[in-house]
């Protein structure tokens, strides 16, 4: 049996999960990372994406972080989630609709557009669609 | 009989009132509950971001965060929670003389006040008492998001690291128990350095990018998440001290209506009596 390693997601609002892992991969500021029993403590930031588990026995779960942090300790690691909601949940329809709204809103920028809110919405909405498509995928070959 | 019908209406409005504040004390409780479990739901989070911020702060020394630094407090900031609606007691009110206690040796030294209102009771209050409103969140709802308090403690936040003011305080209900909700004034920034960690912890972290950035960014969450847990807790405290108000007005209506009740009996039977006495006496007359 692979070594685990406890995880908790939490995010202000609530706790999203709690349980044993044998593998946790997410996107950190600096690129994907995988998270296994022994890492080494780390703290990194994250970016809008997905963080995929491998829980005890195999199963594979999949949520959605809008950004926030991952902490690594020597037996439990940490997602400080700034909004996280289980992936299922995202909105593929709302995901593009607010894209769409972002590029619009980048498109004709008036004196009042606020463009750093705008890149955030589109960068978040399309890490949101690359999740969506990642578990399709995932489905279609299950 | 004049005085037995206005004593009846006034029974039956009564009556209707109580009914109001009965049904109001049993969707205040059942709000408690969902509101003291959205209040528990919020913890792991702010427990961790302690701790991770506790790792941080001890283990880069020689980086001292804005945030973490004493200065000469020329203007202070307040970050006030209170309700959006009435009926809740004096669970507003309590924590406005807190607030104004908190102020007073300030106000006396000379030093001035910047507010950050969360609610709209305390809009209304301090617009009334006047005050130096730079920022206000309202409408926040039965479900607030951390989204809803970012823009008001960013407004604070800003105004801390461009030095317009040197201490941050928040003052909110702590919930004590359903009974008990007492004010709180919590000094937010700067940090209060913390003791207990980092004594028995010679490990430290690999940061990616780096602990600064990483630090800046997390104080700014750490500050966002204890806001909105006082709000989340200010959210249970309402529920509580408008279930305990409305029961305790149920309950003045009840006994209110037993009184009037009396009153009434009595004025009947003296009614009755007084028709008997005239027949009696009109009989006797007569013969």
């Amino acid at each position: 049996m692979a070594m685990t390693i406890h995880c908790d997601i939490v995010s202000a609002e609530a706790q999203i999960y709690s349980g044993l892992v044998e593998l946790l991969v997410a996107t950190g500021s600096e690129g994907e990372l995988g998270v296994c029993y022994g890492h080494a403590p780390l703290l990194t930031a994250l970016v809008p994406g997905p963080v995929r588990l491998v829980e005890q026995g195999g199963a594979e779960q999949v949520f959605y972080a809008s950004g926030g942090f991952l902490e690594v300790q020597r037996d439990v690691v940490t997602i400080l989630a700034d909004t996280a909601l289980r992936a299922a949940d995202v909105d593929e329809a709302a995901a593009e609709e607010s894209r769409k709204a972002a590029e619009d809103a980048l498109a004709n920028q008036s004196g009042e557009l606020d463009y750093g809110r705008a890149s955030a919405q589109l960068a978040e909405a399309a890490a949101q669609l690359a999740t969506l498509r990642k578990m399709k995928a995932r489905a279609g070959r299950g | 009989m004049a005085a037995g019908k206005e004593i009846r209406t006034k029974i039956s409005s009564i009556q209707s009132t109580q009914k109001i504040t009965s049904a109001m004390e049993m969707v205040a409780a059942s709000k408690m509950r969902r509101a003291q479990d959205r209040m528990e739901l919020g913890k792991p989070y702010a427990r961790r971001i302690r701790d991770v911020v506790g790792h941080i702060a001890n283990a880069v020394p020689e980086y001292r965060h804005a945030y973490m630094q004493q200065r000469d407090v020329k203007r202070v900031g307040y970050i006030i929670v209170s309700t959006d609606r009435g009926l809740c007691g004096g669970l507003n009110i309590n924590l406005f003389k807190a607030a104004i206690a908190g102020m007073r040796p300030q106000n006396e030294a000379g030093i001035e006040v910047d507010l950050c209102l969360i609610g709209a009771k305390s809009l209304a209050f301090f617009k009334s008492v006047g005050g130096n409103v730079v920022a206000s969140v309202k409408d926040v709802g039965e479900e607030p998001t951390v989204d809803q308090l970012i823009g008001g403690v960013k407004q604070m936040l800003d105004a801390y690291v461009q030095g317009r003011i040197d201490t941050l305080y928040l003052v909110s209900n702590e919930f004590v128990n359903t009974m008990t909700q007492s004010p709180q004034v919590e000094q937010l920034l700067p940090l209060k350095p913390s003791e207990d960690a980092g004594l028995s912890h010679h490990w430290d972290y690999v940061y990616e990018p780096d602990a600064r950035e990483l630090l800046d960014a997390l104080l700014v969450r750490y500050v966002e998440s204890l806001v909105y847990q006082a709000v989340v807790e200010n959210g249970a405290c309402e529920q509580a001290a408008r279930m305990v108000a409305m029961k305790s007005a149920s309950d003045n209506a009840g006994d209110l209506i037993d009184e009037l009740q009396l009153v009434y009996n009595k004025a009947r039977q003296a009614a009755i009596t007084q028709e008997l006495a005239e027949i009696v006496s009109g009989a006797a007359a007569i013969g």
